[in-house]
């Protein structure tokens, strides 16, 4: 009986154990060349031979591509080899930066990298304040007593699952001219909206399905802050008579901060890079509506007629700019967190 | 009326009844239940209604088909529909052409004789019908099953790969003291910052050197080492008794050895969480593949999607099977291993 009981619960240890029992067979195998290897170096050099596969990996696919890029970002013509480009200085960067006026993309040599970062400053404002209310929002009522807790965690949470072009053509199929929001609409007496040929509503709908794909995430670390404060801040007071509003003012908001911080953070540094959700939700557009720099980016240097990884590097080199100085800014604020 | 609406904004204690401030958290939850399980629930019941149901405005909720019936005589099944006629009686007929605001149609009873009806004394006799083509067809009609197993190989590859050489350098970076450490755990620290969107160019040209570009390798080898996991490894790692390591070297256990039968099952857990992690990365990582993968037979789903989704405009049918079919697996373990998943992000805040 107890055997019955139990048989769900092996049936599903036994796949894990199959693959435990792989693992240790292959490790069985390399056990011999490995201390074949340990005699013939040392133990003093066997940290080395730990970290060797992961430098190569980093070196390859990271350091040596960041070299590169900046070769990239100093040589033109289309070649791929930066053997064969020739050197041109600073002549990307004085293209990209060649503007009449920075508040007018139309003015710059370079309008679409402008509009790009016209846009994704626009996104990135809007994705922030949005996000942040939403999950601050969720992670308070996902605290109160409430039933079935973990259930509706789960609702806010797994889209952060989902693939971004399932996320994108979800929505693009509720959004389309005769699609669920539409009849929706009509049938409450409007009109129909063609939402992918406005520029606002292509704006709007970027933003909001960013926020529906990934609130979820920043809900589970405000919740876990808020889970966090002890509860007898709380109980005192209570005690006191405090006001409610002042609980949250004095007591929730500041000791929740850090983790606001961090959220505030990570959302910056996603929303700079966005690039998945938006581009098969709106292709960019309408015209360069939604175009943001990361698909500014990628055109330039695969999807155009000519290849232009000079100007593509250029512009990689300036976000990777912004990017490091707003992780330096997260770093630090994690590891005042965890002090 | 304000204290009630800020008593929302904090932590209330429980037991004291029902005040109207828990109503509206329930009616918000209620709300978040329909926003987020809505569209997906809406993208499952489009995937079974046939072209012709989606091309209808306003779409009905579930998949509807409209009735057919073969009549003796017609070589067509005709399309079957419930007719007031003249006399306010209500009969189904089946119709066999449309001229003008007339049909004409034809008792399924009485094959023999026709009957004109005005087109708008008859509604369609429907019932729930799914359309399974629309999942069986692009099997044999596009490579799908092609892009499914390649999306399948890079992500069991890569996974593999991934725990693997994260899980030496954590072993190296948690159990040693070494000249240079302090160095690699900036290089490490120094990767975090270099996300592959911006070093897109490079990496092809390094993948198109190494003579990777077109097959899966590219798209599995450049994320394989990544900076969080090597952390998350680190962590746990460090938790593990030094009394142990020493112990196993006492016995002559060879550092290889430490690593593959005393730390790595120790690091269980942790080597879980990344592992998850690892699928979630690969099965949905859209922009490096859909630079460096040009060929079509080697499209991971995601790519394939994007790439029809372009080319199939007319065809939601398909594309909406076939996102449901990509979404598949990831719903799979995320109803197994829920828990599991929302813990380790709550933990070590990194998705």
């Amino acid at each position: 009986m107890t055997d019955m009981m139990r048989s769900p619960e092996a049936a599903a240890r036994r796949p894990a154990g199959l693959v435990a029992g792989g693992v240790q067979a292959v490790m069985r195998l390399t056990d011999p060349p490995m201390r074949a290897l340990q005699r013939l170096i040392g133990a003093a050099r066997m940290p080395y031979v730990f970290l060797l596969p992961n430098l190569v990996f980093f070196g390859l696919f990271v350091f040596l591509p960041i070299a590169i890029n900046i070769v990239f970002s100093v040589t033109g013509g289309t070649a791929l080899y930066p053997a064969e480009r020739p050197y041109v200085g600073a002549e990307q960067y004085a293209r990209l930066l060649d503007c009449g006026s920075y508040l007018d993309p139309g003015s710059c040599r370079e309008d679409l990298f402008w509009r790009g970062v016209w846009n994704t400053l626009t996104f990135t404002v809007f994705q922030m304040v949005a996000m942040v209310l939403f999950s601050l929002g969720t992670a308070l009522v996902l605290n109160r007593p409430i039933r079935a807790r973990g259930f509706f965690r789960a609702v806010y949470f797994f889209p952060v699952l989902l693939s971004p072009v399932v996320v994108a053509l979800i929505w693009k199929w509720i959004l389309q001219r005769d699609g669920l929001l539409n009849a929706a609409l009509t049938m409450a007496g409007g009109q129909k909206i063609l939402f992918f040929v406005d520029p606002g509503w292509a704006m709007f709908w970027s933003v909001f399905v960013s926020v529906w794909a990934h609130m979820g995430f920043y809900t589970l670390i405000l919740l876990a802050g808020l889970q966090a404060i002890p509860r007898d801040v709380y109980e005192a007071a209570e005690m006191d008579g405090t006001r409610p509003w002042r609980v949250f003012h004095r007591i929730t908001l500041p000791l929740l901060w850090p983790n606001l911080l961090v959220v505030l953070v990570l959302v910056l540094i996603r929303s700079v890079q966005v690039f998945d959700e938006v581009f098969v939700l709106t292709g960019g557009g309408p015209g360069t509506a939604t175009l943001m720099i990361v698909q500014y980016i990628y055109t330039t240097a695969f999807a155009n007629q000519v290849q232009n990884f000079g100007l593509a590097g250029a512009a990689s080199v300036l976000l990777g700019a912004v990017l490091f100085i707003l992780t330096m800014i997260q770093l630090f604020l994690t590891r005042r967190r965890s002090r | 009326m304000t204290g009630g609406l800020l008593r929302l904004l904090t932590r209330r204690r429980g037991g004291r009844g029902w005040h109207w401030t828990d109503v509206a958290s329930y009616a918000y939850l209620a709300l978040g239940v329909l926003l987020m399980f809505g569209p997906v629930l809406w993208l499952v019941l489009s995937s079974f209604k046939t072209p012709s149901a989606l091309l209808e405005f306003p779409p009905s909720l579930l998949p509807m088909a409209q009735a057919e019936v073969r009549v003796e005589g017609y070589p067509q099944p005709l399309p079957l529909f419930t007719v007031t006629m003249e006399d306010g009686s209500v009969r189904e007929l089946a119709q066999v052409r449309r001229i003008g605001i007339a049909a004409q149609m034809v008792d399924p009873k009485e094959p023999a004789k026709t009957i004109r009806v005005p087109v708008d004394r008859r509604t369609p006799v429907r019932h729930l019908a799914f359309a399974v083509g629309n999942y069986t067809d692009p099997l044999t009609q596009f490579d799908f099953l092609r892009y499914l197993r390649n999306s399948l190989v890079v992500t069991v590859v890569a996974t593999l790969i991934t725990l693997l050489i994260n899980s030496m350098a954590a072993y190296a970076l948690s159990v040693y003291e070494f000249r240079g450490k302090s160095l690699a755990m900036l290089g490490v620290i120094g990767t975090l910052m270099i996300p592959i969107t911006i070093i897109l160019a490079p990496v092809y040209l390094v993948v198109t050197k190494l003579g990777f570009v077109d097959s899966l390798w590219a798209v599995i080898l450049p994320g394989a080492a990544t900076p969080t996991g090597v952390f998350l490894l680190r962590q746990y790692m460090l938790t593990i008794p030094r009394d142990l390591i020493e112990a196993a070297r006492m016995d002559k256990a060879s550092e290889w050895r430490i690593y593959a039968r005393i730390v790595m099952p120790l690091s269980l857990p942790a080597l879980a969480v990344l592992a998850i992690f690892s699928v979630m990365w690969r099965w949905n990582e859209f922009l490096w593949p859909l630079a460096v993968l040009t060929k079509t037979e080697v499209h991971t789903l995601p790519i394939a999607l994007n790439a029809f989704q372009g080319e199939l405009q007319t065809q939601w049918h398909y594309l909406l099977a076939m996102t449901v079919v990509t979404l598949l697996p990831v719903a799979l373990v995320f109803a197994f291993l829920q828990r599991f998943i929302t813990s380790g992000i709550a933990n070590t805040g990194m998705k």
